[in-house]
């Protein structure tokens, strides 16, 4: 009980500490993220340049924190757009089951079975590489995952004698699932979106890796990481710093999300 | 069977077992058990009755360890036993049954090949002798075609053949002693008396000691030489079964045989037009297949017909697959019929008419599990409040009161209102699931089951409440239940069925007493029952 608070307050801090960095970054860096500056270029991190600076002179931390705003804004929406969209599919299929059943979990196997990466790239060579446009293909490529977890969740659900309860009641359809099924899909969810975060920020990285991702001189951990690869022997903070927020952000995001779940759960509660 | 102190099979003296923490769940509990002789223990959950029984063979969660006492098996110091040789002794020399036939099976194992793994370990026998003897032994539990069933898959096999199959599996051995935990509680009353008969005679013939354990009093009664009565991990008496039953010399004894249901006074229902009305009421179940392949449905309920008047209390019995739940849903309106009608104060039920709307105000349900039935993320306040939420206006406070005054009257403290089900037993749930269904004051109330999942005692408190909230509100309720003794307590009049059809019905006391159809005669040869129990003991 005591190391699950401790998590809960590691994670906070660590998240804490980020948000308020990306914060500040919104309104004052130590220098401007996007200026070259040719006389410092890859210098070592030192007392004026914190971080060190990249291959065009630019400063890391104020990269950094700049780019923190934009990643993590990125990923929340991600998350959010596939939560939302796989638990409506995940609920209309579990609750109804029978035809819509069929027809929208073939849909979304098929999706499934199509690499999320690959789904988003093809998305953004139509759509073209911009922050929304990355939302938007990564929220659809992490949905059906979702729309599984929910739908079994809710398969079971439906069977609960409180639903069954609740129907006698007279209550709707609709109410049913607002005031009892949703509400105890939540905790299978949490744990899920928490790794969600990490594959967004990740898929991030990955689409600037391949040219896909927000367009540059705007700095994301996931491009500073991708730009990091040619000069990876000569300029090692250029790669451990993006890293080193990202592993951190994913450490935060999954402690906190643990103690989110629990608490969420009254059963997990003063137990 | 006579008990022998100089020469028992099973010597347990002063057992304690307690958790890592130093909490004792038994504590230092002492009898024995003769050859030959059927000992049962009896106790409701958490009494420490499997704790103590696993323990005997090594078989305690890794948790739970014995800080005292001994257990000699033939001469032999248990506890001392190396885990070789422990595991030597189980099996060979103890056999076991345990509760679950659905799950004490390999799902992916051949039955042959399941039985013969305990033969090649503990014996020498050829595989050619196992083999016989395995066809011995299953034709002596009776499964039918015992060579093709060798070669079969559990799930080909009833709840009840399993367990047979799990006798047979614990007899090939023909060990000393047969710990049965639970043995025949998942199956329904016919077929527990069949396990039952089957296992007393089997153990007999090989002279097999047994210790049983269950929560069943009355079955223990009718099978056992001696009864152990546990109670928060101590023995609270032991003594001769006969002895026990007619003259329980502790509190805890009396309460529990107090406990067991008893024939209820015959009510006068008066004479009125039926508040429910089933006719010819049909019910399929889709039989599933792909899209190619269209199997017919499975018919549930073969045309039903049945009334309920104002008032009375109609219990509905029958074995596991008769369709008495699904009838119980159909009517309750959780399931669309085939065929037929329902209809309440005369009118259709049909979704979305005039009397379904009615009818959701004025029919509600209980349910058996008390752990499924409220929603875990809401406080029992909100739970009972839902019921309270189409009811036109009802302001926040009146709805407030509502709740608390129907907490009362189950029994429960106000507080109670702003727990969470986990917070509550099993009791305590049922009440709050029972206040839930009374709330709006319905006019009919459909009970699947309600006290099956109860300890005895608990069973007793519930049923005189619901007489107690019955007789109050005037209700008129549909009380599906396995069990005939509770049955004969509540019911007014007794609806029996069996595959789908009613085979009988009629007021209680004449379905009990003067039964015509045979299967009603055979669900109440069943059930072992407290009177008949007290008479058999006095006379040997």
């Amino acid at each position: 009980m005591k190391l699950r608070k401790m998590n809960a307050a590691i994670g906070g801090t660590i998240l804490g500490a980020i948000a308020l960095a990306a914060g500040i970054g919104l309104f004052w860096t130590p220098f401007d993220p996007v200026t070259l500056g040719y006389a410092k270029r890859l210098a070592a991190p030192d007392a004026v340049h914190w971080l060190g600076t990249d291959e065009f002179g630019r400063d890391v931390l104020s990269r950094l924190m700049t780019a923190a705003a934009t990643s993590a804004r990125i990923s929340v929406l991600t998350v959010a757009t596939a939560v939302l969209l796989g638990t409506l599919v995940g609920v209309l299929s579990g609750y109804l089951r029978g035809w819509t059943d069929r027809v929208l979990m073939a849909f979304n196997d098929a999706l499934l079975a199509f690499p999320g990466i690959l789904l988003a790239l093809g998305f953004l060579a139509v759509a073209g590489a911009n922050e929304y446009g990355i939302v938007v293909a990564l929220g659809i490529a992490y949905a059906p995952s979702v729309a599984r977890i929910v739908r079994g969740t809710v398969m079971s659900l439906r069977e609960m004698d409180y639903i069954a309860a609740s129907r006698l009641m007279g209550n709707s359809e609709f109410f049913i699932v607002w005031r009892h099924v949703l509400p105890n899909c939540v905790a299978p969810l949490v744990v899920l979106a928490t790794s969600m975060f990490g594959w967004a920020l990740l898929a991030e990285s990955a689409l600037s890796f391949l040219g896909l991702g927000v367009p540059p001189p705007a700095p994301t951990w996931g491009n500073m990481l991708a730009g990091s690869r040619p000069f990876i022997a000569k300029a090692v903070w250029l790669a451990i710093f993006p890293g080193a927020c990202i592993s951190l952000t994913l450490l935060g995001i999954n402690l906190l999300g643990d103690a989110l779940r629990d608490r969420l759960d009254p059963r997990m509660r003063n137990t | 069977m006579q008990k022998n102190d100089t020469s028992s099979l099973l010597q347990v003296s002063g057992l304690t077992l307690a958790l890592a923490d130093g909490k004792a769940l038994v504590h230092g509990i002492s009898f024995d058990i003769a050859p030959g002789e059927m000992i049962g223990i009896v106790g409701e959950s958490g009494s420490g009755k499997t704790l103590a029984a696993r323990s005997l063979i090594g078989l305690a969660p890794p948790a739970v360890h014995r800080t005292a006492g001994s257990i000699v098996f033939d001469g032999q110091e248990v506890t001392a036993l190396s885990a070789g040789a422990l595991r030597k002794l189980r099996g060979s020399r103890i056999g076991m049954v345990f509760q679950e036939p659905m799950t004490s099976l390999n799902p992916s194992m051949a039955i042959g090949r399941q039985l013969d793994e305990g033969l090649a370990l503990h014996t020498t026998l050829s595989p050619a002798q196992r083999r016989a003897r395995i066809l011995e032994m299953l034709e002596r539990v009776r499964i039918q075609d015992p060579a093709a069933a060798l070669s079969a898959y559990p799930h080909r096999f009833s709840g009840g053949m399993r367990q047979r199959i799990m006798l047979a599996s614990a007899m090939l051995l023909r060990p000393s002693l047969l710990i049965a935990d639970e043995p025949t509680t998942a199956l329904d009353a016919v077929v527990q008396r069949e396990v039952m008969d089957l296992m007393v005679e089997l153990t007999r013939d090989h002279g097999t000691a047994v210790l049983m354990i269950s929560h069943d009093l009355p079955m223990v009664a009718r099978y056992t030489d001696r009864m152990v009565v546990m109670h928060h991990g101590r023995i609270v008496e032991s003594n001769r079964t006969a002895a026990l039953v007619s003259a329980p010399r502790e509190d805890y004894t009396r309460k529990l045989l107090a406990a067991m249901p008893t024939r209820g006074p015959v009510r006068e229902i008066p004479q009125a037009a039926p508040i429910l009305e089933v006719d010819g009421l049909v019910l399929d179940f889709p039989a599933g297949g792909g899209l190619l392949s269209k199997r017919p449905p499975k018919r549930a309920l073969k045309g039903i017909d049945l009334r309920i008047a104002p008032g009375e209390v109609v219990a509905l019995v029958g074995g596991s697959g008769s369709g008495k739940t699904t009838l119980g849903r159909a009517i309750a309106g959780l399931l669309q019929p085939s065929g037929g009608r329902i209809l309440f104060e005369g009118k259709g039920i049909a979704r979305r008419s005039e009397g379904w709307a009615r009818y959701r105000a004025q029919c509600q349900m209980v349910f058996q599990d008390p752990a499924s039935s409220l929603d875990p993320r809401m406080t029992v306040g909100a739970s009972i409040g839902e019921a309270l939420t189409g009811m036109p206006g009802l302001t926040p406070a009146a709805r407030r009161g509502r709740i608390l005054e129907v907490l009362q009257e189950v029994s429960l403290p106000a507080e109670v209102a702003s727990r969470y089900p986990h917070e509550l037993s099993g009791g305590q749930r049922q009440r709050v699931a029972i206040a839930r269904a009374v709330v709006r004051r319905p006019a009919f109330i459909v009970a699947d089951e309600p006290v099956s999942a109860l300890d005895v005692t608990v069973r007793a408190q519930i049923l005189e409440l619901f007489a107690q909230l019955q007789s109050r509100h005037g209700f008129s309720c549909l009380f599906i239940s396995h069990d005939l003794a509770v049955v004969e307590q509540i019911a007014d009049r007794v609806i029996v069925m069996r595959h789908g059809e009613i085979v009988e019905q009629g007021p209680r006391d004449e379905v009990f007493d003067r039964p015509h159809h045979d299967y009603t005669r055979e669900l109440l040869a069943a059930a072992p029952r407290m009177g008949g129990l007290v008479h058999d003991a006095m006379t040997p």
